[in-house]
Parts: structure tokens; C-alpha cells; sequence
């Protein structure tokens, strides 16, 4: 597939904002961060809706014809990005719900923050489980058609998020032993999510030249794919990165995405954090996951490949 | 109804008409136009409902070209039509035709994502996505013979390659052509279950090669002296 900068930067930033928001409001609601102070919750929720704000205006870049985006939301019960967009904007009313009552009491807890946060927390999983049940379900492109991906959109949502969140601490000198211990956890927890889909997309599977053109008893090559120039199916979808990149993308991934921040992150478990530790594990992480979610889709090779030349995907 | 084609890959010779005759008829029909791209520039490009593909199928002596059309299934169970989340990709339920409502699409792409006979493209001017109609604004019109009420890519091909029929009725052309020719479908395992069908090639009695004359020496060294003259 075509990585279209776009979608890698909707999907990035919004899911950081997504994890940022769960994370925080979480461990807010659930008495976790005594010492936060309001100013604290309160930047770190504008952030978090800043993120995915600004994740959903770049998705919009990608439509050919905006003026009918709003539209988008009609389809909710076929449609994972209709489902996406839905929840995506009732997530906004009751963040800012949670944060007015918390600018309004302050950041001890009661029943309304309780709530506002909750709900606040479920509908941002809801949005970002639907953004990875986008290029889940579509049963065309076999990299993507599987359990992994709504799992890994998630996973890396909150890692970016625990990142994030292990910066504002650190920013206002609050106790970073708990959040760091945290973010290592999730960190972990995605990597491994990331390794297995890594393994699990190198097992050829699926349609091949043969079944698509239905001569499934001989060998099948492609004489001439019938156009002069490209058309919109080989822009869209011929894209076939460089071999060597892939790898050394791969290994970009978890050495900028996961072992430095993980191993910074470590450093900080025991409560001593300066914000330089803080900014390099956290640029470092947002490099790395921009290089894997470019990886998910150049990666993706949609069967349509198979009438223009490929034997299988 | 469960309208749709039939193309028999037997008799299609490849020369790309259907094609041609589609987009003069679509691109001032309901989903027109059809934007060409650089139509007389160096890589001229542009939305097609329908291409051809040339294959060739088994491995010398015993191969064969088989010339490979496809549009719009109109598949039963079409993903393209269940991911549109604005609505504009629907199925009708009176004859099984799958369209986009130009007015609704937003031009997301995810339809396209979703189909998997590449049935979809992109019109970049217009901002829309657009497809094969199986000429809906031809086959019901009442002002046309009956004989015209047909889509275009069927009346103009000079084969006979292509028929257009009702699959629900068994005993329309189309459903006979499929019950006696074992008529098939393409990439059945991604489960859409399209509606067009193809009929394979005949079976035919192998042309022998082994009496082709070979080369003499004097042949040899003319075509190579040719060769060379023209680089
Ligand atoms: S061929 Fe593609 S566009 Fe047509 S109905 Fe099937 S999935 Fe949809
Ligand atoms: S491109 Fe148009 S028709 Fe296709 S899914 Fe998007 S809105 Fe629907």
C-alpha cells in the first residue's frame, strides 16, 4: 500500500492522544496520582486533545472530497470508520467535562470527575480499537486481517501515551517512580505484540495469481497488464518498498521505539528523572512508531497486486 | 434479479473494445466523466470501469494467452459497499447493482481498499470515487430497442465474449451459458461471492510443434545482420 503521510500522522498522533488521556484520567480517577496538582491534569488532558485533534484534522488531508466528511458518521453499524469518527468526536463533550470539573474542584475526586473521566477513558479505547479494526477487517490485504492489528494500534496508543505522560511528570517535578514502572510494563507488552505480528506477516498465506485468475492448475504469469502509464490501482496499491529499507526500518522500529525509551524509562523507575532523559525517550519514541506505522502500510500488499503481476502477496 | 456478466474466455480476443465502448458511454453517463489524466502527454492515465489483463496460462508447448476482462462483479456479499462509512456505496436490492452516489462519496478510498478485483478508482479531478454501473442508465431505458437495453461493453464486443443476464432466472442466457460451460468465479476464498462469471477456455486439441521448421544457417545470420542494423 500507499503510505500516505497523512494517515501515518493521523494514526500516530491521535493514538498518543488517545493513550496520553486513558492513562492520565485512569490514574487520576483511580486515586494512583496523589501529588498531581490541577495545572498538571489539566495540560496534560489540553495535550492529549491537542494530539488527537490535531490527528483527525490530518486525516482529513486524505479525502478527496471533505465537504462531505461529515456525511462519514451515517454508516455506524457497517462501517469501522464511521464507528471511528463517532466516537472519536462524542470523546471530546466528556473529556472536557472532565477536565471543566476538574478546573472548577480542583483535582480531589468526586462523583462528576469519576464519571466524566470513565466514560472518557472507555470511548477513547472504543476510537482507537476502531481505528485499528479499520485495516483489521478488510479481508483483501492479509498483513492486515487479523486479531494483532486492533491490538497493536491500542498497545502503541498507550505506549506513546505512557511516554507522554512519564514527560509531564517529569516536567513538573512530580514522582515519576510509579508512571515509569508503568510505561516499561506497556512498553514490553507492545513489543512483543509487534515481534509476533512482525513473525506472523512472513508466512505466506491467502490468494495467489492462480486462484485470482482462477487457473489453479498451471502456472500463471502476467503478458501485459492492459495500461500504457500507471492507473489509480497501481498508485494506490503497487507500492513495493525496497527490501533493505524494510529491514532497517524494522530494526529502527524497536531500537528508536522500544529499547531506548524502554531503557531510559528503566533509569527513571527509581524516581530520579531529568526532562533531557524525558525529551529523548519520548522523540526517540514517536520516531520509532512513525517508522513502524509506515512499515504497516508499505508492508501491506492488497490482492488486486495478484491481476498486475504478483503470485501471491 | 441478480443482474451481472458472463465473459467467456474462450472467444475473448483481447482487443480491449468493451473497454473503449465503456467509457464512451459512461463518461457522459449518471457517474461521468471519466477524467483522463494527460490524455496526450508522456504517461497518460485516467478512470477506466473496465480492463484487460493478458495472462499467460500453463508453460511452453503446452501454454495458451488467455485475454482477462474485469469490471464490477457485483458481488453478493460486497465489502466495498458494508466499509463505505458515508453511505454512498450502495447495493440495490431490486437487481443486485452495486453503485456510488457521487453526491454522498467523500472520496476516502476505503471502498477501493476493500474491493479485491481492483473495481474501484479514484476519480482525482472530481474528488469521487467511481465504477461500473453495468450501464444503469442503458438497460432500463425505455426509449431504447430492446435489444440496446443492454450495457455497452456487451453490444460492442466483436467476439461475443460478454453476456448480460439476470443469474436469479435459471433459465436466462447467462445462467445456461454457466450451468454448461461450468462457469466460475474469481478469488471465491475471500468470500464476496461476486455475481459475474467466468466461462473457461475450451478444451482443444494441442497445435503441434515439434515439425517447426528450424532455422538454416543463412536464416540465422540474416535475422542476427537485421538485429544488429536496427540498433
Ligand atoms: S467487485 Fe469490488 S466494487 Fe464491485 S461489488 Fe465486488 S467488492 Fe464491490
Ligand atoms: S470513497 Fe466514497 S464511496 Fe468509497 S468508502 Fe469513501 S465515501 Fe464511500
Amino acid at each position: 500500500m500507499h503510505p500516505a503521510l497523512s494517515v501515518i500522522i493521523f494514526t500516530v498522533s491521535s493514538g498518543a492522544g488517545y493513550g496520553l488521556l486513558m492513562l492520565l484520567i485512569g490514574l487520576h480517577i483511580f486515586g494512583f496520582l496523589p501529588d498531581m496538582s490541577e495545572n498538571e491534569l489539566l495540560t496534560g488532558g489540553i495535550i492529549g486533545l491537542g494530539l488527537v485533534t490535531f490527528g483527525l484534522m490530518s486525516s482529513t488531508f486524505h479525502l478527496a472530497n471533505p465537504k462531505n466528511a461529515w456525511r462519514a458518521f451515517s454508516r455506524f453499524r457497517t462501517s469501522w470508520l464511521s464507528r471511528e469518527g463517532l466516537f472519536a468526536v462524542l470523546v471530546y463533550p466528556f473529556a472536557l467535562l472532565y477536565l471543566f470539573g476538574i478546573w472548577n474542584s480542583g483535582v480531589e475526586l468526586n462523583a462528576f470527575i469519576q464519571v466524566t473521566g470513565f466514560i472518557t477513558i472507555v470511548l477513547s479505547l472504543l476510537t482507537v480499537f476502531s481505528t485499528g479494526m479499520i485495516y483489521g477487517c478488510l479481508k483483501t490485504i492479509r498483513q492486515w486481517n487479523s486479531a494483532l492489528t486492533p491490538a497493536n494500534y491500542i498497545l502503541l496508543g498507550l505506549a506513546l501515551g505512557a511516554m507522554l505522560l512519564v514527560a509531564l511528570r517529569v516536567s513538573f517535578n512530580g514522582e515519576v517512580g510509579l508512571v515509569a514502572s508503568l510505561t516499561l510494563v506497556v512498553l514490553d507488552i507492545a513489543l512483543i505484540a509487534k515481534a509476533i505480528y512482525y513473525f506472523w506477516i512472513r508466512r505466506v498465506t491467502g490468494p495467489t495469481m492462480n486462484t485470482a485468475t482462477g487457473f489453479t492448475r498451471a502456472n500463471v504469469r502476467l503478458l501485459d497488464v492492459g495500461h500504457t502509464a500507471g492507473t489509480f490501482l497501481t498508485e494506490e496499491f503497487g507500492y513495493i518498498p525496497a527490501q533493505g529499507t524494510v529491514t532497517l526500518f524494522k530494526v529502527l522500529v524497536f531500537v528508536l521505539g522500544f529499547i531506548v525509551p524502554g531503557v531510559i524509562v528503566f533509569g527513571m523507575t527509581g524516581g530520579d528523572a531529568t526532562s533531557a532523559m524525558a525529551w529523548v525517550a519520548l522523540v526517540s519514541a514517536f520516531l520509532g512508531i512513525g517508522l513502524e506505522r509506515w512499515l504497516f502500510f508499505a508492508e501491506a500488499r492488497h490482492v488486486v497486486n495478484l491481476y498486475h503481476g504478483a503470485q501471491n502477496t | 434479479m441478480r443482474l451481472g456478466l458472463v465473459i467467456d474466455l474462450d472467444t475473448c480476443v483481447g482487443c480491449h473494445g468493451c473497454a473503449v465502448a465503456c467509457k464512451q458511454w459512461n463518461t457522459s453517463g449518471t457517474t461521468g466523466p471519466l477524467t483522463d489524466y494527460r490524455p496526450y502527454g508522456r504517461n497518460p492515465s485516467g478512470v477506466w470501469f473496465n480492463r484487460i489483463r493478458h495472462y499467460e496460462v500453463g508453460d511452453y508447448p503446452n501454454n495458451k494467452t488467455i485475454n482477462f476482462p474485469m469490471s464490477c462483479m457485483h458481488c453478493d456479499d460486497a465489502d466495498c459497499v458494508t466499509v463505505c462509512p458515508t453511505g454512498a456505496s450502495y447495493k440495490r436490492k431490486e437487481d443486485g447493482i452495486v453503485l456510488v452516489d457521487q453526491d454522498k462519496c467523500m472520496g476516502c478510498n476505503y471502498c477501493s481498499w476493500a474491493c479485491p478485483y481492483g473495481a474501484r478508482e479514484l476519480d482525482r479531478e472530481a474528488g469521487v470515487m467511481k465504477k461500473c454501473t453495468l450501464c444503469v442508465d442503458r438497460i432500463y431505458d425505455e426509449t431504447l430497442d430492446e435489444i440496446d437495453r443492454k450495457p455497452a461493453c456487451v453490444i460492442t464486443c466483436p467476439a461475443h465474449a460478454r453476456y448480460f443476464g439476470d443469474f436469479d432466472d435459471p433459465n436466462s442466457e447467462v445462467s445456461q451459458l454457466v450451468r454448461d460451460r461450468a462457469g466460475y468465479k474469481l478469488m471465491p476464498e475471500v468470500g464476496y461471492n461476486p455475481t459475474n462469471t467466468y466461462l473457461p477456455p475450451r478444451l482443444t486439441r494441442p497445435i503441434p510443434t515439434d515439425d517447426v521448421r528450424k532455422d538454416s544457417l543463412m536464416t540465422k545470420v540474416k535475422d542476427w545482420t537485421n538485429k544488429t542494423i536496427t540498433r
